[in-house]
């Protein structure tokens, strides 16, 4: 029994996240954008008798440390201790794939390569001397479907081959005498501090000539620093003499050389590049005059399909709560027992659960999306409009859509942005766009206020709403804070891929599941909390302004008096719903229950608000502080809480200003 | 015909004699994907409000705005 350790590295969207969780049965996200993780995962699978511990890595394209998460992945390969390293590698894109195999060589790295997405090779025409390439590398190859059991079976034997019987590959690189002439010189001035030791001396030797800045620190401590700077130094400008370019690219065009050479051998392309589906699909969604209709269509879409469809479900539940309620009511009669569970508990938590089904459907749609490859294309499409409006790259917009859903993943998402202040940007904006958490509110508010008609209508412009807004913010904190321009944009276009099944339904079922147990948890709290400040100080009648909710409501109300909404209760709802935006729901069904006859919440609104003050409170609701575990990755993400704190200002001035204007604009335009 | 990048007619491809200028670390990044010397560059179209480009490079697609594929000259 031993304990082996495996990384799992490549290039961005080769199917690393796929063959790890095929491995070990575990449910990392896979999404079909370039960038989609951005954090080690680990797990493990037996073989043989042997724990294998697997670590997931970020994609990159080289081991150079252009952003964050290509940081982790360099990190990885380079310090840490793995027995192999399994390079998945796309083979309908094996040039740039082998860019950094080469490199992971050029650190001796025990690698197998995994040739993964054949299929998409073949689509293509290109057919692949796999065995050939293995002698050319001098690395084991297994051809796999990530995706599938393809090739497993071969790749775990292999994996455990190559632990037991490491190669150095150091060695099997060539790359012109004229290059390794010099490298060579410039080892021996490396090997002289044996501190360097650690990692091959040709890949420090490259590294310096690459001006590589992490390598340049570690020489700065060296015993040998002198001389090492000096020879880097006269080798470079040995290669500017008689190459006229950078030592840098006289490097890259030496890898891609070998590349070259390879190739030849091992990979037949036809005559004329084939016209893929990709291509096809691409010459009308990206296409000149329809690229930005479209775009615009399928957002509007994925609303007014989730609001359509789940309609007969979510009054499926709510009758199903309703009947609850009166079951409750009648089996324990009158008292504080059932006014606790019927009024606190059904009310506050079924109140919430009733929207689960447009919330399956959202989570299902951006799943969809993702994982089609349709997020890069809207990046791509709306990369002008975000660049000459914010000097945002089209890339913040993969973290804007993902937080439609929630706020959450697309905060993490925004790790793939290279310029920390575009990172802190996007950050900042991404809880203006409407997540999930939002719908409940908008749901019960639009259902009791507007026809039937306008329902979807009116949700649609608050999701709209929160774009502008975002924007707004975006462009404000531009001018002030992040007085810079973003970083270039470069984003490589992933091939459309039909979606398993599978992979959709369990990102949805993991996202729609986090809803359920927040139900149970945070917004039971909340619920229960709400529940005892409504009934006491004893003898008060429940829920009423003289109850102690109705008291701390009371105290608050005056300040949102000006938006139209001075009742309490709104006031009380929106001081829970800090904790989750679905609470504000919880507390207004637990204040009006649900066991009242017909549409009792419905009806008890229409004491408080007016069309006009229902939608003006809907955009506080969106606009203002985002919820606790929104901050929380937000503190986690920029190390610390001065940033969650700029953002709750920041979002609760904007959330009371936009909300005063819109609902002087609406007076103005006499909808009062 | 020596051509900039952003120069390419749709569908027009060449191949890159040289890269000068524009931001280092972009430069880095892109000699990682594919732009070296010799290697032959599509420009296969552009983005519906007229930037950025999509680009056919070592027979995969990338997106690069125009004031930065201005520093790339091919030979078409
Ligand atoms: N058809 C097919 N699709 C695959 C296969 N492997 C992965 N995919 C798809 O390729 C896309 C990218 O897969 P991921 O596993 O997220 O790729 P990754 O390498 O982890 O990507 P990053 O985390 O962005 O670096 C997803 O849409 C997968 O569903 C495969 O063997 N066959
Ligand atoms: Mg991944």
């Amino acid at each position: 029994m031993a304990n082996l350790k495996i990384g799992l590295a490549g290039n961005p969207n080769v199917g690393k996240t796929t063959l790890f969780n095929n491995l070990t049965g575990l449910n990392q996200h896979v999404g079909n954008w370039p960038g989609k993780t951005v954090e080690k995962a680990e797990g493990h699978y037996n073989y043989n008798n042997n724990r294998v511990d697997v670590i997931d890595l970020p994609g990159n394209y080289a081991l150079s440390a252009h952003s964050i998460e290509e940081i982790v992945s360099r990190d990885f390969i380079v310090d840490e201790d793995s027995d192999v390293i399994v390079n998945i590698i796309d083979a309908s894109n094996l040039e740039r794939n082998l860019y950094l195999t080469v490199q992971m060589m050029e650190l001796g790295a025990n690698l197998v390569v995994a040739l993964n997405m054949n299929k998409f090779a073949q689509d293509k025409g290109y057919t692949i001397d796999a065995k050939k390439l293995s002698d050319l590398l001098g690395v084991p190859v297994v051809e796999i479907e990530a995706n599938s059991k393809i090739g497993k079976d071969q790749l775990l034997k292999t994996i455990e081959e190559a632990a037991k019987n490491p190669v150095n590959t150091v060695n099997r690189l060539s790359y012109g005498p004229e290059l390794f002439d010099h490298l060579n010189e410039l080892q021996t001035a490396i090997e002289e501090d044996k501190n360097l030791g650690d990692v091959p001396s040709r890949w420090i030797a490259i590294k310096l000539l690459e001006d590589d800045e992490i390598i340049l620190d570690r020489i700065e401590d060296s015993s040998k620093r002198n001389n090492i700077l000096n020879t880097t130094e006269k080798v470079k400008k040995h290669f500017k003499d008689i190459y006229n370019e950078s030592s840098e690219e006289v490097i890259a065009n030496a890898r891609y050389a070998y590349i070259e050479g390879l190739l030849k051998e091992v990979l037949t392309k036809p005559a004329t590049e084939k016209k893929t589906l990709t291509d096809k699909i691409d010459s009308i969604v990206t296409n000149r005059l329809l690229g930005f209709p479209i775009f615009l269509i399928i957002m509007y879409l994925m609303f007014q399909i989730t609001f359509t469809v789940a309609a007969p479900f979510q009054d499926m539940i709510d009758e199903g709560f309703g009947i609850l309620g009166e079951m409750v009511a009648a089996a324990l009669g009158d008292g504080m027992l059932t006014s606790f569970i019927v009024d606190g508990i059904i009310g506050g938590v079924g109140g919430v659960l009733v929207f689960l089904p447009q919330i399956i459907l959202l989570f299902l749609i951006i799943s969809f999306l993702e994982d089609s490859g349709y997020l890069a294309r809207a990046a791509f499409v709306m990369d002008k409009v975000m660049h000459s409006l914010v000097g945002l790259h089209g890339k913040a917009f993969i973290p804007m859509i993902l937080g439609f859903g929630c706020g959450i993943p697309g905060i993490m998402a925004t790790r793939t942005m290279e310029n920390e202040k575009d990172r802190l940007i996007t950050m900042l904006i991404v809880p203006f766009m409407s997540c999930t958490a939002r719908m409940p509110v908008y749901l019960l508010l639009v259902g009791a206020f507007f026809a039937a008609a306008d329902q979807t209508n009116v949700i649609f412009s608050l999701y709209v709403l929160g774009i502008v807004v975002a924007i707004i913010v975006a462009f404000i904190l531009r001018k002030t804070l992040f007085d810079d321009m973003d970083a270039p944009f470069v984003m490589e276009l992933p091939d459309y891929k039909l979606p398993t099944l599978r992979g959709i339904l369990m990102h949805t079922a993991e996202k729609s599941w986090g809803f359920v147990r927040k139900a149970g948890t945070i917004i039971l709290a909340a619920a229960i909390i709400v529940w005892i400040l409504s009934s006491f100080p004893a003898g008060v009648e429940y829920g009423s302004q003289e109850s102690a909710i109705g008291m701390i409501g009371t105290a608050v109300a005056p300040v949102f008096a000006p938006l139209g909404f001075g009742s309490w209760q709104p006031a009380v709802a929106l001081i829970f719903g800090l904790v989750a935006k679905e609470v504000v729901v919880g507390t207004f069904s637990s204040l009006f229950g649900v066991a009242e006859e017909g549409a009792g919440i419905a009806a008890a609104m229409h004491g408080i608000f007016t069309p006009l003050t229902a939608y003006v409170f809907m955009v506080f609701v969106l606009l203002y502080i985002p919820c606790f575990a929104a901050l929380g990755t937000i503190k986690q993400e920029t190390g610390g809480w001065k940033w969650p704190l700029i953002m709750s200002v920041t979002t609760l001035i904007t959330a009371y200003v936009v909300a005063f204007i819109v609902y002087m604009v609406g007076l103005a335009l006499g909808f009062g | 015909m020596i051509k900039t990048l952003n120069e390419l007619k749709t569908g027009e491809e060449g191949t890159l004699v040289s890269y000068q200028g524009g931001d280092v670390e972009l430069r880095r990044h892109l000699l990682g994907m594919g732009f070296v010397k010799g290697a032959t560059i599509k420009l296969e179209k552009v983005a519906p409000l007229g930037d950025p480009l999509e680009l056919k490079v070592k027979g995969y697609a990338v997106c690069l705005r125009k004031e930065e594929a201005k520093f790339i000259k091919v030979e078409v």
